[in-house]
């Protein structure tokens, strides 16, 4: 206990003060990916392919309609949240940890006018970005299959960029604090798959008990969904405030935590 | 005015600087001041403090008492303002895997604020002085340590600084790549860069350095000129004995002026004048020696000891 004051009194507390270097952090990370393009896009545009079919063809011939859309229709919106979701998460705990700690690329950046909060503030630019390019396959393949009218679905795409930066505070809060690339397991089993299975993707949030749902409530997928999935689908939202607040509340706060954690990890 | 004009000229001034980790005390309160121009070396064996000075130089460690300067700016609050001024070659070398020889220099000059178009012809220039032209292109993953580490010379000359810091830069390397980082370090020096740069061979401080600090266990133990340091610190000449027979050691201890040191098989002997000993030894049949004048490592040692460090 006494080591946990003394851990939080180390700490550096100052807002996190950010500039243009965070640009460049996000340049460096898009100038990777553009040169290993293909095979991300295809991964990119393959997986949600498989969802759709598997799920939305085969499970959806038996179910039919549910909470009023197509099953695929139901399916695809829910899949444009999470994907976001879990391409953020993904690209937060296992590429920046590889930056981090295999590669050393912070160590270098550091080594110029760069700061710990440019470098946070550019790895969230960049989860959340690469969370926008993931969502916006599915959004290619759901219109492609019918399941949705892309004409309705443009408004998503500034919620994707925010369900992406909501995810990335977080797993660039796991990232700060792990020793080794097996530690993400704990993340992904315990927090993002759980998520996943109850925040609303395959099914409504209320046919869930309604304890659970209580629970499921605050987690932030849940927005996620009911925000883009009428969106999506082209229905009226609502309670557009409160998701978007919710969303916003896990980035800022996830970016501080961040912030705080890796300039203890960084700055020694 | 000469008090201002030293501010002025130093790179670096420390003040009762220094560095807990918890418990642990890295850097005890040490005075320092590198003067603008040449290159100033700080030795020690691991764990001596040196690199968390260096650290702390950067920035990427803050000091948890004292005043530090770098450029004139206060430290750490300066960080932006110093390190745009600043050319860093790390311990290990942090290039990125993904990239070819001159994305590297650009991607990192963009750190800077630098655009491509900015920093092309001076990319031309490092490529030669690197002698990495031909690998413009390449990537780094196919590059050999030898290249990866001129490229890190290349890396940390992109924004043209005023000040190289370099942590141990050959490190591993063979004598080629070695001699050949030397020959490049020396010519940055006569354009009048200031080097800062820590390392473990003595053989590569004498060489470089104009001036030179040895710390150990967190404080500084000696500092000046390297020719200084072996004049103030230990004897010209030093005989290396082996399987010296005991009746030897004691007619050699005998002259009060000599110094005897007992490493192993090896009796270590430091002179002021190894005339007065070689007939000594020759008198003994089938002994093996060597003289040599003293260097940088017998000071290193008397000051440090000879205890393995982890």
């Amino acid at each position: 206990m006494n080591a946990a004051i003394a851990a939080l009194g180390s700490l550096d507390w100052s807002l996190p003060a950010t500039g243009r270097g965070a640009l460049a952090v996000w340049r460096r990370n898009f100038l990777v990916w553009r040169k290993l393009m293909w095979p991300s896009l295809l991964f990119n545009f393959g997986e949600p392919l498989i969802y759709l079919v598997g799920l939305g063809y085969g499970l959806g011939g038996f179910i039919g309609r549910m909470a009023e859309l197509p099953y695929l229709t139901f399916l695809a919106t829910g899949v444009l949240a999470s994907s976001a979701m879990n391409t953020a998460t993904m690209e937060g705990l296992y590429s920046v940890y590889s930056r981090m700690v295999p590669q050393q690329t912070y160590e270098g950046m550091l080594a110029t006018p760069l700061t710990v909060d440019d470098v946070v503030a550019g790895e969230m630019l960049w989860c959340a970005s690469k969370g926008l390019i993931s969502s916006v396959a599915i959004l290619i393949v759901a219109a492609l299959m019918g399941a949705i009218d892309p004409t309705d679905s443009l408004y998503c795409l500034p919620v994707f960029l925010l369900v992406g930066f909501c995810f990335a505070g977080p797993a660039l809060m796991m990232a700060a604090m792990s020793r080794s690339f097996d530690f993400f397991a704990y993340y992904m089993t315990l927090v993002i798959t759980p998520m996943f299975m109850l925040c609303g993707v395959f099914f409504p949030v209320t046919s869930l008990p309604p304890a659970l749902q209580d629970i499921v409530f605050f987690l932030p997928l849940t927005h996620a969904v009911l925000l883009i999935r009428p969106l999506a689908a082209g229905l009226p939202v609502s309670d557009v405030a409160l998701h978007v607040t919710v969303l916003a509340v896990y980035a800022v706060i996830g970016f501080y935590i961040a912030v705080l954690l890796l300039r203890r990890r960084l700055i020694t | 005015m000469p008090a201002l004009m030293t501010a002025a000229d130093n790179i670096v001034v420390a003040r009762a600087l220094s560095k807990h980790f918890g418990e642990h005390t890295a850097v005890r309160g040490i005075d320092l001041d590198i003067p603008r121009g040449g290159c100033f070396g700080l030795l020690g064996p691991n764990g001596a403090g040196k690199t968390t000075t260096l650290r702390m130089i950067l920035g990427q460690s803050h000091p948890t008492g004292g005043s530090l300067h770098v450029l004139g700016l206060p430290m750490p609050e300066s960080i932006r303002a110093v390190r745009r001024r600043l050319g860093v070659v790390p311990q290990q070398d942090n290039l990125d895997p993904d990239f070819t020889v001159v994305e590297n220099l650009v991607i990192y000059a963009g750190y800077f604020g630098l655009s491509r178009g900015q920093v092309q012809s001076r990319i031309d220039e490092l490529l030669d002085f690197v002698e990495l032209r031909s690998r413009a292109d390449t990537r780094i993953n196919t590059l050999s340590g030898g290249m990866k580490r001129r490229l890190s010379v290349a890396r940390a000359l992109v924004n043209d600084p005023e000040v190289l810091v370099l942590d141990e830069p050959t490190t591993g390397f063979d004598p080629q790549v070695r001699h050949l980082i030397w020959t490049r370090l020396r010519g940055l020096k006569k354009s009048g860069k200031t080097m800062i740069l820590t390392t473990h061979y003595m053989e590569e401080a004498e060489r470089l350095c104009d001036e030179i600090m040895i710390m150990d266990h967190g404080r500084i133990m000696a500092h000046g000129a390297p020719r200084a340091l072996i004049r103030e610190h230990v004897e010209p000449e030093v005989i290396e004995v082996h399987h010296c027979p005991p009746a030897l050691a004691e007619r050699l201890a005998l002259d009060r002026a000599n110094r005897l040191e007992h490493v192993g098989e090896t009796l270590y002997c430091y002179t002021p004048d190894s005339g007065n000993v070689v007939p000594l030894l020759e008198g003994v049949s089938g002994l093996t020696w060597l003289i040599r004048p003293a260097n940088l490592e017998d000071v290193f040692l008397r000051l440090t000891g000879r205890e393995l460090r982890e």
